[in-house]
């Protein structure tokens, strides 16, 4: 839309405002979800480019200063090798942020892909697809989770690859619950005239699937994935707690927290394990805020 | 009714399958030679030919699933290496302790989310429903690790209020009401983690189906005869607005064993979770198996279950 001129006659009220300028100004209108949002971009900010204005480097020894309480120097104090706390918390939020993203991303692509298959098809696919959809949701979650995760350690993935194969994991593995809500939603609109336009057209199916069904459903993608972001990085900061995740050198919140197995760090350096669990529970309340903001804002019909 | 759990119960096996390959595919996938995880270094070629034989492991993969899921149906469902005893023994030994744990929290989650919700949406937008709906998602995103850790840090190593880990003194020798008294002292920090984890979602489902309930035109009905606000709202809202909430809670049920993994952990809970991480460790592969397939049959008993209910509160719902 062209943008209103200002010596043009007076129709800023009668502006036509698309759904997604009026989702926006819903969601600004939600104080908690403004909230949410902007400590999100604090802190996705804060680990992409506070590593760059540090003074200390994520590998870099201090022996000299080791173990050292919150000062000046170090806000957050410095671990059993004298590396700089604070640098390593916002390093570790690069890792457990972007796996969170990427996981999501995964599960959202093949959600909605069979969710879109299953739904447009019907029939004898879609029996087949939500049964298998029906084996992956009767499992329980983490206790997959661990057992692929496990399996995965035995290949003896370097370090520096591992996130790339927890980022896998999760993401295969939380597609169901997004594939049958498209699924629902796809079965619905399948039905309306729009369809039957794109039929009478002559339209393959490839392009009324991408082009007409899957865009009528973005919202509740937006909104699900949105809050997947949040699950996903707690099962990561979990798994990675478990050392079964992120393993160090690579920081991840999760294994930072993993310091506590020494009894004498938990109980006398609480700076060591303290941030980082804080920085998973703030990202994670952001995104939740957020979460439900965006359902409240996009998805009315959604709204528990 | 019969017939519907019969054939829910029907439906069962083909996921159930569907779920052992699974599981059986993965540890396929592991890689390595299972016999040398599981005896001592030194054992000769020969004892581990014969092991190999005795696991049938030089067969195919198709028949070695074979051998394995007719020794689950059996009942036999192989031996843990760690525990060198029956893998069906040492989940028993432990089930029950997760078991006692979650259902505390199940019991007390269910005792604080109704009436929050309830309120919650009574006075839907007031201060109450503000601050609650902001506790509850501080439920959702707080890691359980995180939280127990915290507790553990405040409350059993600073003050000293509760004991840091375990179910019983070491050494306990406790029984009776000694011993409950016991268990529950040392059950009260993991209970908070664990309810405080679950309070959210069962709240904000209480909130919105109330919030449902209650616009409904039989609720203005009752308030146009007179009806106290009181009588309104716990007697005929109410009754309704459970309906879904009693779904949400058989959906918990296959939890009560399975949910509190790392919170057992945290606590060092004598339950599955310590267990099922000490098999990851241990590649006690059996075990892993055997409790992954406990766990995945109870999920789908505690949705029928779930399911059931369902039709038994709410006559408007018929199974076929």
């Amino acid at each position: 839309m062209q943008p209103v001129q200002a010596k043009n006659v007076k129709i800023e009220e009668e502006k036509i405002l698309g759904p997604w300028q009026l989702a926006w100004i819903r969601l600004k209108r939600n104080k908690l979800a403004m909230v949410g949002l902007y400590t999100l971009i604090f802190m996705v900010f804060v680990s992409v480019f506070g590593p760059m204005i540090s003074p200390y480097k994520m590998e870099t020894l201090d022996l000299s200063n080791i173990s050292s309480p919150p000062s000046l120097t170090h806000p957050l104090g410095t671990d059993e090798v004298g590396r700089d706390v604070l640098t390593r918390v916002m390093y570790a939020g690069r890792i457990s942020l972007s796996v969170g993203v990427v996981a999501v991303i995964i599960s959202v692509v093949i959600g909605s892909i069979v969710g879109a298959i299953s739904g447009y098809y019907g029939g004898i696919v879609d029996a087949i697809i939500m049964r298998i959809v029906d084996i992956f949701m009767c499992f329980p979650f983490l206790p997959l989770l661990i057992m692929i995760a496990a399996v995965m350690s035995d290949y003896k993935v370097h370090p520096d690859y591992r996130i790339y194969v927890v980022m896998f994991i999760i993401g295969i593995l939380s597609w169901p619950g997004l594939s049958r809500l498209i699924r629902g939603q796809i079965l619905a609109l399948r039905e309306q005239e729009f369809i039957q336009a794109a039929e009478a057209l002559g339209l393959r199916d490839r392009r009324k699937i991408i082009r007409h069904l899957l865009p009528n459903t973005l919202s509740s993608i937006i909104v699900s994935a949105t809050l997947e972001v949040a699950g996903a990085i707690l099962t990561e900061s979990s798994l990675s707690y478990l050392g079964l995740g992120v393993t160090p050198p690579t920081p991840s919140w999760g294994n930072m927290v993993n310091v506590v197995t020494d009894a004498y760090v938990f109980q006398f350096h609480p700076w060591r394990w303290v941030p980082p669990g804080l920085c998973i529970f703030i990202t994670v309340m952001a995104i939740n805020l957020l979460g439900d903001g965006l359902r409240d804002a996009l998805d009315p019909k959604l709204k528990h | 009714m019969r017939q519907y759990i019969t054939r829910r119960l029907l439906e069962m096996i083909p996921v159930l399958l569907g779920i052992s390959i699974m599981i059986f595919v993965i540890f396929q996938l592991a890689p390595g030679d299972p016999v040398s995880a599981i005896v001592d270094p030194k054992t000769s070629a020969a004892t581990k030919a014969k092991l190999r034989e005795q696991l049938h492991l030089n067969e195919p993969i198709i028949v070695q699933y074979k051998y394995w899921i007719m020794d689950i149906l059996k009942g036999n469902w192989g031996e843990s290496f760690y525990y060198k005893q029956p893998v069906t023994k040492v989940i028993n030994s432990f089930l029950w302790n997760s078991f006692y744990l979650s259902l505390a929290s199940f019991i007390l989650s269910a005792l604080l989310s109704i009436p929050i919700g309830v309120l919650s949406a009574t006075k839907q937008y007031s201060k109450f429903d503000y601050v609650f709906t902001v506790i509850a998602l501080i439920g959702i995103s707080m890691p359980s690790f995180f939280f127990g850790l915290l507790l553990i840090k405040w409350f059993a190593v600073d003050i000293k209020l509760f004991p840091v880990s375990g179910m019983t003194n070491p050494g306990s020798t406790a029984t009776g009401f000694a011993l409950f008294k016991e268990v529950m002292h040392h059950m009260a920090l993991p209970l908070v983690v664990l309810t405080f984890g679950s309070l959210a979602g069962l709240m904000r489902y209480t909130r919105s189906s109330m919030l449902e309930v209650i616009r409904q035109d039989y609720i203005r009905t009752a308030r146009a005869k007179g009806l106290k606000e009181k009588v309104v709202i716990y007697k005929h809202a109410l009754r309704n607005a459970l309906i879904p909430v009693v779904t949400i809670f058989g959906m918990s049920l296959p939890g009560l064993f399975s949910g509190a993994i790392i919170t057992e952990q945290i606590f060092n809970w004598p339950g599955i979770g310590p267990i099922e991480l000490q098999a990851v460790n241990t590649r006690d592969y059996y075990l892993l198996m055997g409790i992954n397939m406990l766990l995945a049959f109870l999920t789908l008993l505690g949705n029928l279950i779930a399911d059931v209910t369902y039709a038994i509160v709410d006559p408007r719902i018929r199974l076929k």
